[in-house]
C-alpha cells in the first residue's frame, strides 16, 4: 500500500486523440512514456497492475510515440506492431507471434516485449513496427525482415535504412501546445510549461504598442471564421479614446461538428486567459469576458479555477505585479443560440438582452459593449499569441504562406479513421490531414468530400482534396476555413440531404430579425426538402440559386449572409445527385431513404 | 417550446424566494447580469418557473416581458419542469452523419415520447441538442450529464433499462 503514494497521478487536459479517448499516459523514469488509449475501467486497472506494478506493456492500447527516432542507443525494450494497410486486412496478431517466436529462439522473448499497438500514427504503410525506448519505426515490415529485425536492431542495435520510416511529423503544435501536457487546473504546472511568461514580459518591459507589432508580425489573422489580422483589431480597439474598454474571448463555438474551442478551454485554460491578458493590455482594456456555452461544463469550471487561481497570485486584478495595471475578467454563459456566436450579437447577450445582431458598422472595435471600444477574439486566437509575444513575430510567420501564417487547428470527424485534432502549419493540403494524420476513410468506403466551415461552409469535393488550405483557396472553392471544424463524409452521404442539414440548422437558429434570412431561409428549406422527397420540379434548382442570391447579398448578419453556402457548393460540385432526385422522383427518393436507414451502400442501390 | 402548457401558479416556498434574492443580490453589481441569474435559477430547479421570473422582475425592476424575451430566445432555457432523467441525443453535423437520426427514433419508440417531451411517468425527458463538442465520439447521447459515445441503436434499451433498474433500487 505504501507503494500507492509513491506514484503521483496527474489529470491532463485534452490530447486531442478525439477517437481513443479516454487516454492514460504513464511516465517512468528512464522509459519512454507510453500513451495508452481507450482506457476502461478494465484497461485501467491492467495499466497499473500490469505496467506499473510488473513493467509489462499492455496489448492494443499503445498509442506509439509520435517521435519516431533514427538511431538505437540502448537495449530494445519492446517492440510494438501494427498493421497500417488499409484493406488487406490485420496481420497484426501473426507478425506479433513471428517476431515473438524470432526473439525466443535468440533467447531474447523474456527482456523484449512485443505488443500490439492501437494506432501509430502512420497509414497506408503495411506492417509497422516501433521499437521502444528509442522510437525508431519500420514500415512495410515483411515476414522475411524480422530475421534481420532481431538479430541486427535488437541485437546489435543497428538500424535497418531500408526500413526506417523517417517522414517528417506534418504536425506543429502550438495553440496545442500544452494540451494534454499539463494539469489544466493547476496554475503552478502552467506556471512550470512557461505560461505567463510572455504576459509578464509584455507587462514589465514592452509597450502596448510594441505588443501589437508583434502580433502584426506574426501575420495572425482571426481563428473565429473570417479571418481578420488579429494585431489590426487590436490597434482599431486601441485607437479611440473611452474611458472603459473591453475584450471578449469568444468561446461560443456554435459551428456544429467542431470541437478545437472546447479542447483548449478544457485542456490548456491557462493559454486563452493568457492570450486575453495579453489583448487587454495591447488595446487597454479594463475587462474581459469569457462568452462559454454553457454545453461546456467542464470548460467552464477550468476557465473560472484559472481565473481565480491568477487572481490570488496577483496576475489578475488591481495593479498586476505592481504595475499600475489593472484588468479583471469574468464569465458569461452562452445559453444554446449559435447567433450568439456573431459579433454583435455576442454583445447583446453579455449585456443580458436576447443575441440579436445589429448592422455594422459602427464595428465593435469602435462601439462594441455597453457603447465602448471593443476587441472580440476567438479561442485558438487567443491561445496562440502567448506563443507569438514569447517566441516573437517572425518565429510564427516561418510557419504558413505568404497570405495566411502560422498554423491551424482542426477537429477531424465524420467519416474518417481516427477522428481527432489536428494542428498543422497553413498550407498543408486537406488530403495530407485526412489521409496522413488521421487515417483516411472509415469503413472502406471512399471519401465524397470535406465539409470546411460548418453551416456557412462548403464542400471540397474529393479530387480537389490536394488543394493547400489557405483563408484564399478555400474561398474560391466556395468554402471557408470557418473555425476549422472538418467532416469527412463517403459516398453513401447524401449532398441533397447534407444540405438540407446544414440549411435547416441556419434556419431554426436564424433570430428572425431580417426577412432574407428568415423567409428565404424557410423557403429554400421547404424546396430542399420536396427535392429529398423526390418531388422536385426542373425550375426548382434556379429558384433556389435566385434565394441564395438574395440572402447573400440581402441579410443583416453573417449567418444570413453564409446559410447558402453549403447549398451552393454542393449544388456546384454535386449538381447530379439533386438532379437525380428530381428526375427519378419519389420512387428513387424512397429507394434511397430506406437504404440510408438500413445502412446499405448507395453505390448498390443506384 | 411554444406550445407547451405552462403550469399554474403557485406560492413561492420561502426557501425559494431567498434563494432568489440571494442570487439577486449576489449579481447586483454586475452589468447585464439577467442571463447569469436565469443560469442561476435553471441550474437549481431544472427549469425557470414562472414564478421565479415574476419575483425577478419585481426585485430587479426588469420588466417580466423582457425577461420572457430571453428565456424564449435560447434554446438552453426551460419553462417547464423536465423528467427526472434527462436523455439528450446530440444532432450537431458528425452525428447526424453517423445516425444519430436512427438513435432518436429509437428511442422515440422506445419512450413512446417525442423529441422535446416528457414521459406521462416524469420519468424520461428526450430532447436534442446540436453538438456537444464530443464529435470524435460520434454518434452522443448525454444521459443524465454523462455522455455516452460512439452509441448504436442496439445500446438504447440497455441506457433505458440501467435508468429502470437505478430507479427501482432507489425505492
Ligand atoms: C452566425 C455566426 C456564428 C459565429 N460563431 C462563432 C463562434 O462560435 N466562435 C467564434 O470564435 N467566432 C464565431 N463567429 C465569428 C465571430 O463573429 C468573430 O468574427 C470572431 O469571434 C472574431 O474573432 P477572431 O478575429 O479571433 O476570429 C461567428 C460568426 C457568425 C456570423
Ligand atoms: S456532432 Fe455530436 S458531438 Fe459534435
Amino acid at each position: 500500500m505504501a507503494a500507492k503514494c509513491q506514484i503521483p497521478i496527474r489529470r491532463v487536459g485534452s490530447y486531442g486523440y478525439a477517437f481513443a479517448d479516454p487516454l492514460v499516459e504513464v511516465k517512468t523514469a528512464g522509459a519512454p512514456t507510453i500513451l495508452y488509449g481507450l482506457v476502461d475501467e478494465e484497461a485501467a486497472a491492467a495499466i497499473v497492475y500490469q505496467h506499473v506494478g510488473q513493467g509489462k506493456l499492455l496489448d492494443g492500447h499503445i498509442i506509439g510515440s509520435r517521435q519516431r527516432g533514427k538511431t538505437i542507443d540502448g537495449p530494445v525494450t519492446a517492440i510494438l506492431v501494427r498493421d497500417s494497410s488499409r484493406d488487406e486486412g490485420d496481420k497484426t496478431e501473426f507478425f506479433k507471434e513471428s517476431i515473438h517466436a524470432e526473439l525466443t529462439e535468440h533467447g531474447l522473448a523474456d527482456t523484449v516485449q512485443v505488443v500490439s499497438a492501437l494506432d501509430l500514427g502512420i497509414y497506408d504503410e503495411g506492417l509497422t513496427v516501433q521499437l521502444l525506448p528509442s522510437g525508431v519505426t519500420y514500415t512495410n515490415v515483411l515476414s522475411r525482415d524480422i530475421t534481420r529485425l532481431v538479430t541486427e536492431s535488437v541485437q546489435k542495435q543497428e538500424v535497418l535504412d531500408h526500413l526506417l520510416y523517417s517522414s517528417p511529423d506534418l504536425q506543429e503544435r502550438i495553440v496545442l501546445r500544452n494540451c494534454g501536457i499539463i494539469d489544466p487546473e493547476s496554475l503552478d504546472d502552467a506556471l512550470r510549461h512557461d505560461s505567463y511568461k510572455g504576459f509578464v514580459r509584455a507587462l514589465t518591459e514592452q509597450s502596448p504598442e510594441q505588443v501589437i507589432d508583434t502580433v502584426k508580425t506574426s501575420g495572425l489573422r482571426g481563428r473565429g471564421g473570417a479571418g481578420f489580422p488579429t494585431g489590426v483589431k487590436w490597434e482599431l480597439t486601441r485607437k479611440p479614446e473611452a474611458d472603459r474598454k473591453f475584450v471578449i474571448c469568444n468561446a461560443d463555438e456554435g459551428d456544429p461538428g467542431a470541437f478545437m474551442d472546447r479542447s483548449v478551454l478544457e485542456g490548456d485554460p491557462h493559454a486563452v486567459l493568457e492570450g486575453l491578458m495579453l489583448a487587454a493590455f495591447a488595446i487597454g482594456a479594463c475587462k474581459g469576458y469569457f462568452y462559454i456555452r454553457a454545453e461546456y461544463p467542464l470548460a467552464v469550471k477550468r476557465i473560472q479555477k484559472a481565473i481565480d487561481q491568477t487572481r490570488e497570485r496577483g496576475l489578475l486584478g488591481e495593479n498586476i505585479l505592481g504595475s499600475g495595471w489593472s484588468f479583471d475578467a469574468a464569465i458569461r454563459l452562452g445559453a444554446g443560440a449559435f447567433v450568439c456566436g456573431e459579433e454583435t450579437a455576442l454583445i447583446a447577450s453579455i449585456e443580458g438582452r436576447r443575441g440579436s445582431p445589429e448592422p455594422r458598422p459602427p464595428y465593435p472595435s469602435v462601439q462594441g459593449l455597453w457603447g465602448k471600444p471593443t476587441s472580440i477574439n476567438n479561442v485558438e486566437t487567443l491561445a496562440a499569441v502567448p506563443w507569438i509575444v514569447a517566441k516573437g513575430g517572425e518565429a510564427y510567420a516561418r510557419f504558413g504562406t505568404e497570405k495566411s501564417k502560422g498554423t491551424k487547428v482542426f477537429a477531424v470527424t465524420g467519416k474518417v479513421l481516427n477522428a481527432q485534432l489536428v494542428e498543422v502549419p497553413m498550407g498543408t493540403s486537406v488530403r495530407d490531414i485526412i489521409f496522413g494524420i488521421c487515417g483516411g476513410a472509415q469503413d472502406a468506403v471512399p471519401i465524397k468530400g470535406v465539409q470546411t466551415g460548418g453551416p456557412s461552409g462548403g464542400i471540397i469535393p474529393e479530387p480537389y482534396l490536394d488543394t493547400p488550405i489557405t483563408y484564399e483557396n478555400l474561398s474560391e472553392l466556395g468554402s471557408i476555413m470557418g473555425s476549422g471544424g472538418m467532416l469527412v463524409m463517403n459516398e453513401n452521404d447524401c449532398m441533397v440531404d447534407v444540405a438540407a442539414f446544414y440549411l435547416k440548422f441556419c434556419v431554426d437558429e436564424s433570430c428572425g430579425k431580417c426577412a432574407p434570412c428568415r423567409a428565404g431561409g424557410y423557403q429554400m428549406l421547404q424546396l430542399l426538402q420536396k427535392i429529398a422527397k423526390g418531388r422536385g420540379e426542373p425550375g426548382d434548382l434556379d429558384l433556389i440559386r435566385r434565394i441564395c442570391k438574395a440572402m447573400q447579398c440581402a441579410s443583416l448578419c453573417g449567418l444570413g449572409q453564409t446559410a447558402p453556402n453549403p447549398v451552393l457548393s454542393s449544388l456546384r460540385f454535386f449538381e447530379d445527385e439533386f438532379l437525380a432526385y428530381i428526375e427519378g422522383g419519389t420512387s428513387y427518393a424512397r429507394k434511397l431513404k430506406k437504404a440510408r436507414a438500413e445502412g446499405r451502400n448507395l453505390k448498390d442501390v443506384v | 417550446m411554444n406550445n407547451t402548457v405552462l403550469p399554474p401558479l403557485r406560492d413561492l416556498e420561502p426557501e425559494v424566494q431567498q434563494e432568489i434574492d440571494e442570487c439577486v443580490e449576489r449579481w447586483s453589481d454586475q452589468e447585464g447580469n439577467l442571463i447569469m441569474i436565469l443560469h442561476e435559477i435553471q441550474n437549481h430547479h431544472g427549469y425557470v418557473p414562472r414564478e421565479a421570473s415574476l419575483l425577478l422582475a419585481e426585485k430587479t425592476g426588469v420588466p417580466l416581458a423582457r425577461i420572457y424575451e430571453v428565456l424564449t430566445f435560447y434554446h438552453y432555457f426551460r419553462l417547464v419542469p423536465q423528467g427526472k432523467h434527462q436523455i439528450t441525443v446530440c444532432n450537431g453535423t458528425a452525428c447526424y452523419l453517423k445516425g444519430s437520426a436512427r438513435l432518436l427514433s429509437e428511442l422515440e419508440n422506445r419512450l413512446e415520447i417525442k423529441e422535446g417531451e416528457t414521459t406521462d411517468d416524469r420519468l424520461f425527458h428526450l430532447e436534442t441538442v446540436r453538438c456537444i463538442g464530443c464529435c470524435g465520439m460520434a454518434p452522443a447521447v448525454v444521459v443524465d450529464g454523462t455522455t455516452v459515445g460512439k452509441v448504436a441503436t442496439t445500446d438504447i434499451a440497455g441506457i433505458i433499462e440501467k435508468i429502470h433498474i437505478q430507479e427501482e433500487t432507489n425505492e
